[in-house]
């Protein structure tokens, strides 16, 4: 693995010194995602392993290259997961490419996303300088919270060499549930029961159904059910319609990336009335995940959302001219600039694929 | 680094600065003279103490720009403060430079039940907003043993945990906007009313950054509903390393505790005389583990946990019985701290972070330590995530001891980062523990820590010379002398 690292540093140095774009790339599963990539490709699947899984740490260590599916079967041998369920969108998907990316699936309305997972990252910058950021640990104030800032930064600020992220047991119980309503009702209901305290891992509303999953100790999950009625699922069922979701291989979302417009994703608050906009939608996360497929102008759908304090990405397919990712304030941009100016002062790592200026 | 008595301002300076503040905000809300400065001399941590030039209490956001432009156009230096219960010295003054305190900007704006959220000014306390929320029958997860006096503010700024934290997460999880202030007077929003917001995740950046990148004025929090019954069990163990690997197998058995709190004998006795916890002080350790949940769901856990401690040698079980025991079963815990300064004239408290896996063995290391330097030591482990406070116990009044208490802590912390862990779990790093970033990063690594710093603070003018050391400092590394006798608030529950 020495041997990799050295050839990551050369090829860092050499960027550098050239002022030539490097592309990070992982398994490629989403090449899709943000602006288009630019330079040459920098394939970390060399850097693979994981260095160190002690189940009752709750954290596991491991180099950017790893396949996701080797650390998800490594944690269910042990009862555990990766609580935010990040996408994999293919079976090359790696760790480094699922944290660069950010994402985070269905349950991320209960136990967070991947940026509160993580706990500790080891980069090398622009200027081939391995930095080590956070730990093992759960609880760490020592320096800035760089690792979590990593996190969804899409390979800008550098390459992401291993990464430590917290993970946590599988739910003891686990059921789904399905019942028929207006999207108005599911946001109404969905809202309420946020407020209560029940045990919710995720939701997804779409066409007039709304599907609800239950986890937690077994008595917790039954009596959720019996308090909110509906059709229960038979649990592949369920584990399909969740992975389907999770993957976006379900009629809505492959209709949607293979339209000209493309797939929006809408974050907003989750409380948001239903948002009138030209289309259909799919409803994530308690509310707040609002996937649309619409032919919409991307400037104004980006008032409307910004309007009521969300904002709105061009997450797959689509014209990318307008912009993937949601305008920053200028104050915001700022700071951005001058962060990739600091790690990045090349401007080497993935370029533009964020932002033009990033 | 005791009050200095020679200022290193001169009156014109003093005059000017205070001027300049007077002009943005009213004439009462500027301090300068002595016996007003005073009480700004340190924070939680009263050993490091220096007066401020001007202590300056805005009142709205407005008067906090002007403020940021005037020290701005005056190249005065800023330390930010809340209530200044911070244990690190994160809010001790600059002797030339401006403590801006955020006392009067105390108001909850808004409290949406339907929405989960709090926007709350960071002059809020803590418990403030729990206490404004119950009648929604939701709460703010993050309670800092500190929380009846410490501000969201100073949360934000320390990225403070709690007793609950291995569940329901530190500030950085339970914080979905902050709304601040830079150096240059722009107002920046962080985060949002969303659950993500576009470009780089600059709010989980600014989280834990002890007031040195902006000035918050003002913070969505989330809120989440009350549990409605929570449970708590005492367990006894003959050995520390049984308590420490019946840790391990609890989080083995696949349970998340609410709270996983462990004390050793000494901790035990030192707080039962003085709040009659009913702690089994024959225990050489014991631990408090808390379920949470719906009254089903607690059943069934707290069965699955005693399970698992009789599985580790437990030899006695207690479980609480109703809210007042719950209640008391944790006051030992919460009140370690003022019991360390009954029996003992000072104490040092450490906090480190270790893998959970190394429990046993830093227990035993300290246990050695404590023959080498002949002081006594008492435990109290945050023991879910690994988060350890020693509370080394000592006299300064004797000759010798505090530098003994020293080198004690030294080599607590040093065996902490030994075994992979942590200088700082979550206390801050502060003008504390400065010296221990040395140990703990490379200068490269140090570098981009300040690199972050100017990214936002462009003038290097918010809370410098804490948290991050230059490579001066570094090269003049020494010892420190913590004076934890002296600490302020010595009624507050702690950790």
């Amino acid at each position: 693995m020495e041997q990799v690292l050295q050839q990551f540093k050369d090829r860092i140095s050499a960027a550098t010194a050239g002022g030539s774009a490097l592309q990070i790339r992982g398994g490629g599963t989403k090449d899709w995602y943000g602006q288009t990539p630019q330079g040459d490709v920098l394939d970390t699947r060399a850097y693979t392993g994981i260095i160190d899984y002690d189940p009752t740490e709750l954290v596991i260590t491991a180099r950017c290259g790893t396949p996701l599916a080797e650390i998800d079967a490594a944690l269910a041998q042990q009862g555990q997961m990766l609580a935010f369920e990040p996408p994999h969108f293919g079976r090359d998907a790696t760790i480094g490419g699922a944290v660069a990316s950010g994402m985070s699936g269905p349950r991320r309305q209960a136990v967070g996303a991947l940026r509160d997972f993580m706990l500790g990252a080891v980069l090398m910058d622009g200027k081939g300088e391995v930095l080590h950021f956070g730990g093992q640990v759960m609880k760490n104030v020592a320096g800035y919270d760089v690792s979590r800032l990593l996190s969804g930064s899409l390979g800008t600020l550098g390459l992401l060499l291993e990464v430590s992220v917290k993970v946590l047991p599988k739910a003891l119980a686990e059921s789904s549930i399905r019942l028929a309503m207006s999207q108005a009702d599911a946001l109404h209901h969905l809202n309420t029961w946020g407020g209560q305290p029940l045990p919710i891992s995720a939701s997804a509303w779409h066409d007039g159904g709304l599907t609800v999953r239950l986890s937690g100790a077994d008595a917790a999950v039954k009596a959720a059910k019996q308090k909110m009625g509906g059709e229960v699922l038979a649990d592949a069922d369920a584990d399909a319609f969740w992975s389907g979701l999770r993957e976006q291989t379900t009629p809505f979302f492959t209709a949607a990336i293979n339209s000209a417009a493309g797939l929006w994703r809408l974050s907003v608050p989750s409380v948001t009335a239903p948002l009138d906009l030209p289309g259909q939608q799919c409803i994530e996360w308690g509310g707040a995940q609002r996937w649309l497929a619409a032919e919409i102008d991307a400037a104004r759908l980006r008032t409307i959302v910004e309007k009521i304090g969300g904002h709105a990405t061009l997450f797959r397919g689509g014209d990318k001219q307008a912009g993937v990712f949601h305008p920053l304030a200028p104050s915001v941009a700022g700071i951005h600039r001058r962060l990739k100016q600091s790690f990045d002062p090349a401007g080497i790592f993935n370029p533009g694929r964020m932002y033009p200026d990033l | 680094m005791n009050a200095v008595t020679e200022r290193p301002f001169t009156l014109s300076r003093q005059q000017e600065v205070a001027h300049a503040l007077r002009a943005v905000v009213p004439a009462q809300c500027v301090l300068f003279n002595e016996e007003d400065t005073r009480p700004y001399e340190c924070d939680g941590l009263a050993a490091f103490r220096q007066l401020p030039m001007v202590v300056v209490l805005p009142e709205n956001e407005t008067q906090v720009i002007a403020i940021l432009q005037a020290c701005r156009d005056l190249k005065v230096q800023i330390v930010p403060r809340g209530a200044g219960t911070g244990l690190s010295g994160g809010a001790m003054p600059i002797a030339d430079g401006v403590v801006l305190s955020t006392a009067k900007l105390n108001k909850i704006i808004k409290m949406d039940a339907y929405a989960r959220t709090a926007i709350v000014q960071p002059g809020v306390r803590n418990l403030a907003i729990s206490d404004a929320a119950a009648q929604h029958a939701l709460y703010y997860a993050p309670d800092p043993s500190s929380q009846i006096a410490c501000t969201i503010g100073g949360n934000v700024a320390e990225n403070s945990g709690g007793v609950h934290c291995l569940k329901y997460g530190l500030t950085v999880h339970n914080v979905l906007r902050v709304r601040m202030i830079t150096i240059d007077g722009e107002v920046v929003e962080l985060g949002g009313g969303a659950l993500d917001a576009p470009g780089l995740d600059l709010l989980a950046v600014f989280v834990g950054s002890e007031g040195m990148l902006g000035v918050v004025t003002e913070v969505t929090v989330r809120l989440i509903p009350k549990p409605q019954l929570a449970r708590v069990i005492m367990a006894s163990f003959d050995d520390v390393v049984k308590g420490g690997n019946a840790v391990a197998s609890v989080i083995a058995a696949g349970i998340i505790p609410a709270g996983l709190e462990m004390m050793d004998k000494r901790s035990s006795r030192m707080v039962e005389p003085f709040v009659k916890a009913g702690y089994d002080i024959d225990a050489e350790a014991i631990l408090l583990c808390e379920s949470d949940g719906m009254p089903e769901e607690v059943e069934e856990e707290i069965g699955r946990m005693i399970e698992v401690f009789n599985q580790s040698g437990a030899t006695a079980i207690a479980v609480s019985t109703s809210e007042a025991e719950r209640l008391k079963f944790w006051s030992g815990r919460k009140n370690a701290f003022p019991a360390a300064g009954r029996i003992s004239p000072d104490y040092y408290c450490m906090d480190g972070t270790i893998p959970r896996k190394r429990l046993a063995q830093v227990l035993l290391g300290i246990e050695q330590m404590e023959t080498k330097y002949d002081l006594r030591c008492a435990n109290v482990f945050h023991a879910g995530d690994g988060n350890l406070h020693p509370l080394i116990l000592f006299d300064a009044n004797q000759p010798g001891e505090f530098h003994r208490a020293e080198m004690f802590g030294a080599e607590i912390l040093a065996l902490c980062v030994e075994v992979g862990g942590t200088i700082t779990g979550e206390h801050g790093v502060g003008i504390e523990k400065i010296n221990s970033m040395c140990v703990q990063f490379s200068r490269p690594e140090l570098d981009a820590f300040f690199a972050v710093k100017r990214a936002f603070d462009t003038a290097f003018l918010l809370n410098p010379d804490k948290a991050i050391p230059t490579l001066h400092r570094c090269a003049e590394y020494g010892r420190m002398h913590v004076q934890r006798g002296a600490v302020k608030f010595p009624e507050l529950p702690r950790f």
